[in-house]
């Protein structure tokens, strides 16, 4: 069991104050966690202390922020369970490091009338950069359908693996239903039908303990902002000979073992992939927030959000008027997306914000999902591991009140 | 809340006094906020002298969008379509009677986006009309 109220004390944000004077509820963690102060004190202390350019600086500033950022990428690799550290990318988001395969990977191995294989769950930012590589090069692109509970139909996936796909690309889980896909088994079929596979992992590394040499994904993709550390940091897993096979993404310093005025060669891997002065800093505060979800433990962190999960499903499901989307709470995440009837999502979250209670409206970068369910937007809730019961009483309360003004 | 949700506002998205479409019309023009999706149609009719004739909308979206389309349609009849042409943004915030932040702002003045593409004969209801 997770010491929710000791936890609380570790996010300075979360005893500040709305303007109405109503204490924050921050309900909106899928779009970003927010920040432990282990996490704003190392990103402090390294500018305070350390601040200098990466590699090929021999003074002791220099020597000190290359080891904070590379041991960084340690602990990141010990937390997914990668085999080496060199497999670990930095990028700047979950959205770059798909983009990444998508310029390289992809490029060198698709043509046109080759099959990706996504699914109608997507974010954006796994749906765009194929969408791109299709204008470009003619790749065709099929979808794995979502059931009306929420869950991708399987069975129509392996009807989709006998037309002889070359990639498989989908989210690990969904950022509006909450779902949480059968990653092992999604990628083991793809597998033997051979396509490479790349997961969409922003929502489950925040959430869920993973090993990514377990699940055998060829690609996996998350950010430290969803998972208690800063933006503008991101990484892309790979395995080795993929890595080693594809071309480099950015050219630039860094990326390259030598350059003549001509011609270059790429640096060996995870440099080949790191263009330019990284986000340093970033690094360094990802680094400690692994540490700080690490010592708490993902399994705790998980069992939580489960039992915050199956309170908001029950107390939402009590309100006449609102629906929501997605699974039972044994089949996903903490997230509740909802609508209420007669009002739009917009007015709901400006209504909770009144009291200090912040949720998500719109469509969450997911517009063919919404479409599926035939509705523009939703309001969402979405939890972490400082969330609590009180919280989703006040979020409930708060929606009573919205039912009463549009009443 | 209790500003931005005035009784006026609640009272236009429930009961909109101009929601609808005109056939046969002198102008159409339709276009979403790519924030949320909300989407707006507005068809019109424009008498011999130039002026409004009449006005409606159609569409979805949140309470403000809703009812800053329904007031614009409103306070548009009658007047000629150059002055239409010159309408902004605080003539929306005058209409609403609120102050509103940068994301429901964009809410508010969709409307305004929709209709001054269409009287412009624009491909698109960008920003960059109502600034």
């Amino acid at each position: 069991m997770l010491n929710v109220e000791e936890i609380r004390r570790d996010f300075p944000i979360l005893q500040r104050q709305t303007a109405s004077g109503a204490r924050v509820t921050y309900l909106d963690s899928t779009a970003t966690s927010q920040k432990p102060l282990a996490v704003i004190e190392a990103m402090n202390d390294f500018y305070r202390r350390s601040n200098a350019n990466i590699h090929r600086g021999v003074h002791t500033l220099a020597e000190e922020s290359t080891a904070l950022y590379e041991n960084a990428r340690e602990k990141i690799a010990n937390f997914i369970n990668a085999a080496s550290a060199r497999q670990v990318i930095y990028t700047r988001n979950t959205t770059e490091s798909i983009n990444l395969v998508a310029y390289t990977w992809a490029r060198a191995n698709l043509k046109a009338g080759d099959l990706v294989i996504l699914t109608e769950m997507e974010h954006h930012s796994n749906l765009v950069p194929w969408h791109m590589l299709a204008v470009e090069r003619g790749i065709e692109l099929d979808f794995i359908p979502v059931t009306a509970d929420g869950l991708l139909d399987l069975d129509a996936y392996r009807s989709l693996l006998a037309r002889d796909p070359k990639l498989v690309a989908f989210a690990h889980m969904s950022n509006v239903l909450g779902t949480v896909n059968p990653a092992a088994e999604i990628i083991r079929l793809a597998r033997d039908a051979g396509a490479v596979t790349l997961v969409d992992a922003a929502q489950s590394v925040p959430h869920l303990a993973v090993d990514v040499q377990a699940l055998d994904a060829d690609f996996y993709a998350f950010s430290a902002h969803k998972m208690c550390g800063p933006t503008g940091i991101g990484i892309l897993y790979g395995k080795t000979e993929l890595l080693e096979s594809m071309p480099p993404f950015l050219g630039g310093g860094d990326m390259i073992r030598e350059v003549k005025l001509r011609s270059f060669r790429p640096n060996s891997l995870p440099h080949k992939f790191e263009a330019g002065t990284p986000a340093i800093a970033e690094a360094v505060g990802f680094g400690a927030a692994v540490d700080y979800l690490a010592k708490i433990g993902m399994d705790a962190i998980a069992a939580h959000e489960h039992t915050i999960t199956e309170y908001v499903l029950e107390r939402l499901e009590e309100i006449p008027g609102v629906k929501v989307f997605g699974p039972s709470a044994d089949k996903k995440g903490g997230v509740a997306s909802f609508t209420l009837e007669g009002v739009h999502p917009h007015d709901v979250a400006q209504i909770l914000d009144q009291d200090g209670i912040a949720v998500r409206a719109g469509h969450h970068c997911a517009q063919p999902l919404h479409e599926k369910f035939g509705i523009p937007a939703t309001s969402r809730a979405s939890f972490y591991l400082y969330n609590t019961k009180e919280e989703v009483d006040l979020l409930v309360n708060g929606i009573y009140k919205v039912k009463k003004l549009f009443g | 809340m209790d500003d931005l949700y005035r009784e006026v506002i609640i009272e236009h998205y429930k009961n909109p006094s101009y929601r609808g479409k005109l056939d046969p019309h002198d102008i159409s023009f339709a276009d979403n906020n790519p924030l949320c999706g909300d989407h707006i149609q507005i068809d019109l009719r424009v008498d011999a002298d130039g002026k409004v004739a009449d006005a409606r909308f159609d569409g979805h979206g949140c309470a403000i969008s809703q009812a800053s389309a329904d007031l614009l349609m409103e306070s548009i009849i009658g007047k000629p379509i150059e002055e239409v042409k010159q309408l902004n943004k605080d003539f929306i915030l005058d209409l609403l009677g609120i102050d509103l932040g940068p994301v429901r702002l964009k809410c508010a003045l969709l409307s305004l986006k929709v209709l001054k593409a269409g009287v412009y004969g624009l491909g698109e209801a960008s920003d960059s009309l109502v600034e």
